[in-house]
């Protein structure tokens, strides 16, 4: 049997990869992929605990994260295509003036 | 025995491993790729938690919902003149130094704890019938998240729509 | 034969048997696929179809196989040469991967999940990655309009089909396949039977899946060249062709384990209705559909006009021979063999009997053009999905709570459903009141 700590270790490694991708990254759509990353860390880290404690409280919460990140992928490149359409950048550097 | 170790091993090691590829590469199509393959590997981790339900629901909801709007949207802004852009901004050490913090709160956490039988005995005792067990749970105690989730997605699919489509 | 086998790995062997049979016979069954579309649409068109190679074209798989192999192999300039390689393995691993819950028998299963059926679903979603990574790789505008389209019509009735199994997962109560098919055998009908509106969408919502007339607008000829196959040649194009073929099977074993009683005979619980008959001699057809066909085979065997040719037909007319032969020494065993052997022969004879379907549609029916698949998927299949689920839910509890008789409940909450059905295509016949400019640029 794993240890709970294996899963955790696991759970950190994606979250810290996931962090440093959004705060490195230029291209937005690539940060809106790290965000999934660090849910997806957030949710092994849930599963994890499920187990731990043996009920299924965890796998009912990480299957609201995993709704939550539907909605917010669906909108946050909806944002992405429509700010493409007027500006022809996805770059987080040159999305800078609030009114042009 | 041996093979739940094998499993976890291997899916751990990929879901890094493609997690690094994805957060590195130049090209955005292959960094949706390395992405797919990391999210099919927290599946796996999933299946090996023996949360059966979890398993098919990222590989349906996550794998084959999520990433397919994400590969669309890449191919219609693909932009060739993004290959030779610079790819990282100037926040590299920021990031390295807010990386080593983490790491760092985590192992104090898993040290604290380390000799305290009460935190660290593991149930590793899971309701058989897991589908059946979810849904009693969501559909009983959980009922008012549920239909939030529900208001929440019919936010978003409206949102979606609107932002997304052309101003004729 | 027991104390050979390690007890570490015994759990291990009889799936890895299995999995080698499908991944072995399957490429051979998808071939023969094939050349039965080819005759049956030779056929409904009043010619012959392949009667050269083989008798009466029976070998043509295998000429078409080494012909594909032998072929060069070309990849166009500036393709992304990972993907370009990647994208037919993504299509033919989901394909095959879908094969590991998919019950051909009550003996024959590599793994009886709890989640089976959504496990299928899952991986046959994910054969939408093989779709529009080709097309992308392609570099060419064909091939990326044609993914995308293909990738979109895909998502849209994925969702469709999905609903129309609820509706019958309502009555089975529980994912696991094996369970599904023993859940009709207690209640006595085929779920077809007690959901056919389900059925329906199911069926309409498995054609859109796999890309097939009259949906078939990303692959046709006459539109986009071949939409995301253009640029693929050879053993990769055969891929394609194998990932599309094997979807095929999955989608009909899928309806014909939800719907079409899994592999029950047909009246298996005869003696229950009306005591003291007996239907055994069912047990006897598939026999008989064998010696039938070696008769067959003999009879045609003579008139062949050449000499290879009499050989192979009377080879093949041997192989049904010993196939009857098989059937009828498996009513001699035990029990548990003979549910085996005359399920697994029941099994594959509905899902022939649904690819007919698939094929009997691609030949009777014209193209739908891209909007109206759209509209088709959005505005009629999904609500009427999503009616059918509520009248279903309403079906149960008129039967549980209130008493009704199964066939009456089941009657009344169908005539519900086609009347929104009609009431929605209706709908949908109306012209479009105000002038839209195309707002979609797929």
């Amino acid at each position: 049997m794993i240890p709970t700590e294996a899963y955790l270790i696991l759970s950190l490694a994606l979250f810290t990869i996931g962090v440093v991708g959004v705060l490195t990254r230029r291209n937005v759509i690539i940060v809106l992929m790290s965000i999934e990353l660090i849910l997806n860390a957030v949710n092994i880290n849930l599963v994890a605990f499920s187990r731990h404690f043996g009920s299924v409280d965890g796998q009912v919460f990480a299957i609201f994260i995993i709704t939550d990140a539907a909605a917010e992928a669906a909108i946050g490149l909806g944002i992405i295509l429509a700010f493409f359409r007027n500006r022809e950048t996805v770059l987080a550097d040159e999305m800078d003036m609030l009114k042009w | 025995m041996i093979l739940n170790q094998i499993l976890f091993y291997f899916f751990a090691l990929l879901a890094i491993g493609s997690a690094i590829l994805m957060v590195t590469r130049r090209n955005i199509v292959h960094s949706a790729v390395f992405l797919i393959s990391t999210l099919l590997a927290t599946a796996g981790i999933f299946l090996q938690l023996q949360a059966e339900f979890l398993f098919v629901v990222q590989i349906i909801l996550y794998v084959g919902g999520i990433m397919v709007l994400f590969v669309f949207v890449i191919m219609l802004v693909n932009l060739d003149v993004a290959l030779r852009q610079i790819q990282f901004n100037r926040q590299k050490y920021v990031a390295a130094v807010l990386a080593v913090v983490l790491t760092a709160q985590v192992f104090f956490a898993l040290w604290v704890v380390r000799g305290d039988p009460n935190l660290t005995k593991s149930a590793d005792k899971m309701p058989v019938r897991n589908t059946e067990a979810i849904g009693d749970a969501i559909f009983q105690h959980y009922m008012l998240p549920f239909e939030i989730a529900s208001v929440l997605l019919l936010v978003a699919m409206i949102g979606a729509v609107v932002m997304a489509k052309r101003r004729v | 034969m027991g104390h050979l086998i390690p007890s570490s790995i015994a759990p291990y062997v009889l799936p890895v048997v299995y999995a080698v049979v499908i991944v072995a016979v399957l490429p051979l069954l998808a071939g023969y696929i094939v050349l039965l579309e080819r005759k049956v649409m030779a056929d409904m068109q009043a010619r012959l179809g392949p009667m050269r190679v083989g008798p009466h074209g029976l070998l043509q798989p295998i000429a078409d196989a080494v012909k594909l192999l032998l072929k060069e192999d070309i990849i166009p300039a500036n393709a992304d040469k990972l993907m370009f390689w990647m994208a037919p393995l993504v299509s033919v691993t989901m394909a095959l991967l879908a094969y590991a819950a998919l019950p051909i028998g009550p003996a024959f299963q590599i793994a009886d999940l709890n989640v089976g059926l959504l496990f299928i679903l899952g991986i046959s979603s994910l054969g939408i990655y093989g779709i529009v990574l080709g097309g992308w790789a392609s570099n060419s505008h064909y091939s990326l309009l044609g993914a995308l389209r293909s990738a979109a019509q895909l998502v849209s009735y994925e969702t469709a089909a999905g609903l129309g199994l609820v509706s019958a997962l309502l009555l089975a109560g529980s994912l696991s396949m094996k369970e599904i098919v023993q859940a009709q055998y207690d209640q006595g009908t085929w779920f077809i039977f007690s959901v056919p509106v389900g059925f329906f969408i199911y069926m309409v919502g498995s054609i859109a899946e796999t890309n097939r007339a009259p949906f078939d607008l990303p692959e046709a000829e006459s539109e986009l060249v071949a939409g995301y196959m253009t640029e693929y040649s050879g053993f990769r194009w055969s891929l394609y062709f194998l990932a599309e073929y094997a979807n095929m099977i999955i989608v009909a074993g899928i309806a014909t384990t939800l719907f079409l009683g899994g592999w029950l005979r047909p009246f298996a619980r005869w003696h229950d209705h009306f005591p003291g008959t007996s239907l055994e001699f069912f047990d006897v057809i598939p026999s008989l559909v064998f010696l039938a066909a070696a008769a067959y085979c003999f009879y045609l065997a003579p008139k062949q006009p050449v000499q290879i040719q009499k050989i192979v037909m009377a080879a093949f007319g041997a192989a049904c021979l010993l196939l009857a032969g098989a059937m009828a020494a498996a009513l001699f065993a035990s029990p548990a063999v003979m549910a085996g052997i005359h399920g697994a022969f029941w099994f594959m004879a509905k899902v022939v009997a649904y690819l007919y379907g698939f094929l009997w549609f691609r030949f009777t029916f014209p193209r739908y053009r891209f909007d109206q698949l759209m509209r088709l998927g959005w505005r009629f299949l999904i609500p009427l999905a999503l009616v059918n689920v509520i009248d279903v839910g309403i079906a149960i509890i008129l039967r549980q709570e209130l008493g009704w008789s199964p066939f009456w409940a089941m009657l009344l909450m169908t005539l519900v459903t086609l009347g929104v059905a009609m009431w929605l295509a209706s709908e949908g016949a109306k012209p479009a009141t105000t002038l839209q400019p195309a707002d979609t640029e797929i």
